[in-house]
């Protein structure tokens, strides 16, 4: 179809159409050439700011008003679309096209795509929210959903029998918020549960309730398209650019980064030395010992075991005097701590320098990067030790030599955090552990979990720390990627 | 009105002679077809027989009405069920590519089975009815009849008596046929209101707010509790029945009051009375919870029970309005709501009665054969069989389900005009494209 006389006038007012919204279905994939750079820029932002998005959801409740204030906060830090700006153009186009791209990185396994779908809902929620009323009717007629406002005088006769009927509905609500009138088909988890007023076939649905009914359509157009995406990937995965791209984005550890702290404060120094035996990694365990035996650690240790204290809720204040007690014992008198090392931590904490609060390091980073060399203790022990090394020290832990030969064979499979995943449900005596491994201070929670009590299997919580990798298949990737000097981070 | 004995014996007998001159093939068709808006749509219906010796077959379809009168005279079923609407001829599903056969649309439909009230009807058991236990069928009728027409939208439902000891609705709206088995069971759920099994107690309970549903069906079910429940069933009356109404109330000291004032007071409507003012008076004191026991006992001895998964799916089948029940020989018959309050299920005609009635000629007949004698055989074998169900007790039901037919044809006729009309339009654009691209 070539309406050539028109075409002109259709582009300018393409453009505006577009992405005359700051947020959309992302309906139709984006049709330009963009750059590499811009590739890989756009996507890594709209990693991070999914990330921003998860880490705060996990920080404050979904519903409460500090999640709001805090996305808003952090969002607008991000360069993406942001409460309908004026010249927001570049923005939506790469709000657009990052999607996109995340899509065929996140479109492949199970896991990745349930967390993918969570933080774009997620994303979608907030957005929708911060639109005004009058906006949020035009964005879904212009989606074809055709949800209609009611009218202030019907809101008026229908009044008590709409507060009788939904939940949280008070009589000013029905007066100063949207109530749309909704086929009750579209409205189906709301007519079961009779949480909703039905009248001639329409349920009535408040405004606080609309973003649900959006949100299922949200969720089931994207996961069809992340299932077809899937299904089109090994053409794209040929492209020798992409390739090396999308892998090393959904290799990008993200799960929860445990910077922010839920426990600050809970733990007390004297329980370290316990909890190193009962719920810390092997890794970890081997530091604290390492820690303990030499009152010393070089700065690659320092750095992995720190972050994990910070991680599992150890104050500033705690650590400074963790490791000044620790190194005081050894070599170094406290002047010489002060001027030194406390430096050192004060900027794990954030408290120093550029004040980046750092996170503490997952399976994977400690894994790939940084290996240890003779003087050091970080790393991985399935990866970094000796066997016979490993086996030693896991013989010293008590672990049954059963347990220690399918440790091993994990290890020779190269399965590093299955392995340390089985090291837990030997220690922990677990048939299954329940998680996927992927952090050290997720082993410290589980473990915690465990032990006092009342673990929930396959909570929802849960989800949003598991691996989105499933170690053994990613790994083999990884040595890949290696081969040809990509790292991951 | 005598109903002649029906013996089951006889079905092989009477069977053919209904198939063959009173069952209204026609009008069943005219049914089923729904005026011809969609293709295939009757064609595609699958139907299942029951024949003697229990026999059961399905798949069956029909390509008209003749093929279909023809073979239910011929093979004679003792049960007919409808099912759905498929993607292929159900009668060809075997030579279909696997996968691709799948059941497309059905009414929507609800069955309400006496034998669900068990557990709070004194009069009868199981399978048996009577007409105390009656009241509870059109408690069930009018809440669901207002419920499915004024929440849902719904316009043309067709109440039918199963024969025995229950009624089904059909909900005929095209919006209904198109429904999924989520919808179908989210409306199933929504019209749920007394739930649990054995185990349960207290299968009804009730909570601020009170959704505007609940409210509706609680008046209904008001207008006929006194009479119904303590006057008839009198629930209230002897100690048994008095502890399975008193386990409901959770609040002690209700209970213990109601104890003692039910060893003096027998009077079953004065001991309704006050368990009412009790329940009443403990509204209004702070503690919450309980508010609603009078209500939510209401509720348990007369709301609609009914089984989800008969509605849930869209390839179930159900028994068909005016099949017969083999047990009891009752034709199932459409209800007139208009009628409700008449309607008697002892009164509807078994099929020994109705081919007996078929056997008397009738005045009225003997002066309509003198005026059509003129017609060809055809027509005339036709409106013989019109007439001969018009001579039986049958009559005035199949004229409910024309009436419940022309309500419908009304809205066919609207789907019509609206696809012709679509079809212009498509044209105009087509015409429209064209011009653009020459230009």
């Amino acid at each position: 179809m070539q309406f050539l006389g028109r075409r002109k006038k259709l582009i300018g007012n393409f453009q505006n159409d577009l992405y005359d919204q700051c947020l959309q279905f992302y309906g139709q994939p984006p049709l330009e050439n963009i750059s590499l750079t811009e590739f890989e820029t756009f996507a890594v932002e709209r990693l991070k700011l999914l990330k921003t998005v998860e880490n705060v959801g996990v920080s404050c409740g979904k519903s409460s008003e500090q999640y709001t204030k805090k996305l808003d906060a952090e969002i607008s830090s991000l360069n993406f679309p942001h409460r309908g700006g004026i010249s927001e153009y570049e923005k939506r186009r790469k709000d657009h096209i990052s999607h996109f791209i995340l899509r065929l990185a996140y479109c492949q396994t199970e896991d990745l795509r349930r967390w993918f779908i969570q933080q774009e809902m997620d994303l979608f929620r907030y957005r929708f929210n911060c639109l005004h009323s009058k906006h949020k009717t035009d964005f879904l007629h212009k989606n074809n959903l055709k949800y209609e406002t009611v009218s202030a005088e019907e809101k008026k006769n229908l009044k008590d029998k709409l507060i009788a009927s939904s939940y949280g509905l008070s009589g000013t609500k029905v007066e100063e918020h949207d109530v749309y009138k909704v086929p009750f088909q579209d409205a189906l988890d709301l007519v079961r549960t009779r949480k909703v007023y039905l009248l001639a076939g329409n349920a009535y649905i408040p405004h606080h309730e609309i973003v649900t009914i959006v949100l299922n359509d949200f969720r089931t157009r994207l996961s069809k398209a992340l299932a077809m995406t899937a299904r089109s990937l090994p053409a794209v995965q040929s492209d020798e650019r992409l390739q090396p791209l999308l892998s090393h984005l959904s290799h990008a550890y993200v799960g929860q980064d445990y910077s922010i702290q839920k426990n600050i404060g809970k733990i007390s120094l004297e329980q370290i030395d316990a909890l190193s035996g009962k719920s810390f990694p092997l890794c970890m365990r081997h530091l604290h010992k390492a820690l303990r035996e030499n009152h010393h650690l070089r700065h690659g240790g320092r750095m992995q075991y720190g972050l994990f204290l910070k991680g599992i809720g150890l104050t500033l204040e705690q650590a400074l005097q963790f490791w000044r007690s620790e190194f005081v014992k050894g070599k170094v008198d406290a002047d010489k701590f002060d001027k030194a090392y406390a430096y050192s931590v004060r900027h794990m904490f954030g408290k120093e320098g550029k004040r980046t609060d750092y996170t503490p390091y997952s399976c994977m980073k400690v894994i790939l990067s940084n290996p240890p060399s003779q003087g050091d203790y970080h790393g991985c022990p399935f990866r970094h030790s000796d066997p016979e090394l490993l086996k030693q020290k896991l013989q010293n832990y008590k672990v049954s030599p059963s347990g220690i030969n399918q440790i091993l064979e994990l290890v020779k499979g190269m399965h590093y955090q299955l392995a340390c995943q089985k090291y837990f449900e030997l220690t922990h005596n677990v048939e299954d552990a329940g998680f996927s491994l992927n952090h050290p201070n997720q082993y410290f929670t589980e473990s915690q979990k465990l032990l006092n009590g009342g673990r929930d299997i396959k909570k929802e919580v849960d989800m949003s720390q598991r691996s989105q990798e499933n170690p053994a298949s990613l790994w083999s990737l990884k040595m890949e990627l290696d081969r040809q000097g990509i790292s991951a981070k | 009105m005598p109903t002649s004995d029906y013996d089951p014996a006889c079905l092989p007998d009477l069977l053919p002679l209904y198939y063959r001159r009173l069952f209204p093939f026609s009008q069943y068709y005219r049914w089923l077809s729904y005026g011809g808006v969609s293709k295939n749509y009757f064609q595609n219906r699958e139907f299942s027989f029951t024949l003697k010796d229990d026999i059961y077959v399905r798949y069956q379809s029909f390509t008209t009405q003749n093929e279909l009168e023809k073979e239910m005279q011929k093979m004679v079923p003792y049960k007919v069920d409808i099912g759905a609407v498929y993607s292929h001829r159900p009668s060809q599903h075997n030579v279909v590519k696997s996968g691709t056969f799948q059941a497309l649309e059905k009414e929507l439909v609800f069955d309400i089975d006496m034998t669900d009230y068990d557990d709070v009807r004194r009069c009868c058991s199981a399978a048996d009815i009577c007409s105390k236990c009656w009241t509870l069928m059109i408690i069930a009728i009018r809440i669901l009849d207002r419920a499915l027409r004024e929440d849902f939208g719904f316009h043309h439902l067709l109440w039918v008596y199963s024969g025995r000891r229950g009624v089904h609705c059909w909900v005929c709206d095209d919006a209904a046929r198109k429904l999924s088995v989520a919808a179908r069971s989210a409306v199933a759920e929504y019209l749920s209101l007394v739930k649990g099994g054995e185990e349960t107690l207290r299968k009804v309970v009730l909570s601020d707010p009170i959704h505007p549903f609940i409210n509706h069906s609680l008046s209904v079910v008001e207008r006929y509790f006194q009479q119904y429940a303590i006057v008839e069933q009198d629930i209230l009356g002897s100690k048994e029945s008095v502890d399975k109404v008193l386990a409901l109330l959770l609040t002690t000291h209700i209970k213990k009051d109601l104890t003692i004032y039910y060893q003096d007071e027998k009077n079953p409507m004065k001991r309704w009375d006050r368990l009412c003012a009790l329940v009443e008076h403990k509204k209004s004191s702070i503690k919450k919870g309980g508010q609603y026991f009078d209500k939510e006992i209401m509720l348990q001895y007369c709301y609609p029970r009914l089984d989800v998964n008969v509605s849930k799916g869209v390839n179930h089948l159900l028994k068909s309005p005016f099949s017969v029940h083999p047990k009891t020989g009752r034709i199932s018959v459409p209800i007139d709501l208009k009628e409700l309050n008449t309607f008697d299920p002892f009164e509807v005609p078994t099929i020994s009665l109705i081919c007996e009635e078929l056997e008397r000629p009738t005045a009225d007949e003997a002066e309509e054969d003198d005026v059509k004698d003129k017609e060809n055989e055809q027509e005339a074998g036709e409106r013989r069989r019109i007439r001969d169900y018009k001579r039986t007790s049958l009559a005035k039901y199949v004229k409910v389900f024309d009436r419940f037919l022309e309500a419908m044809a009304r809205s066919w006729k609207g789907e019509m005009l609206k696809k012709s009309g679509e079809l212009e339009t498509s044209f105009s654009v087509f015409l429209t494209f064209m011009s653009f691209t020459y230009t």
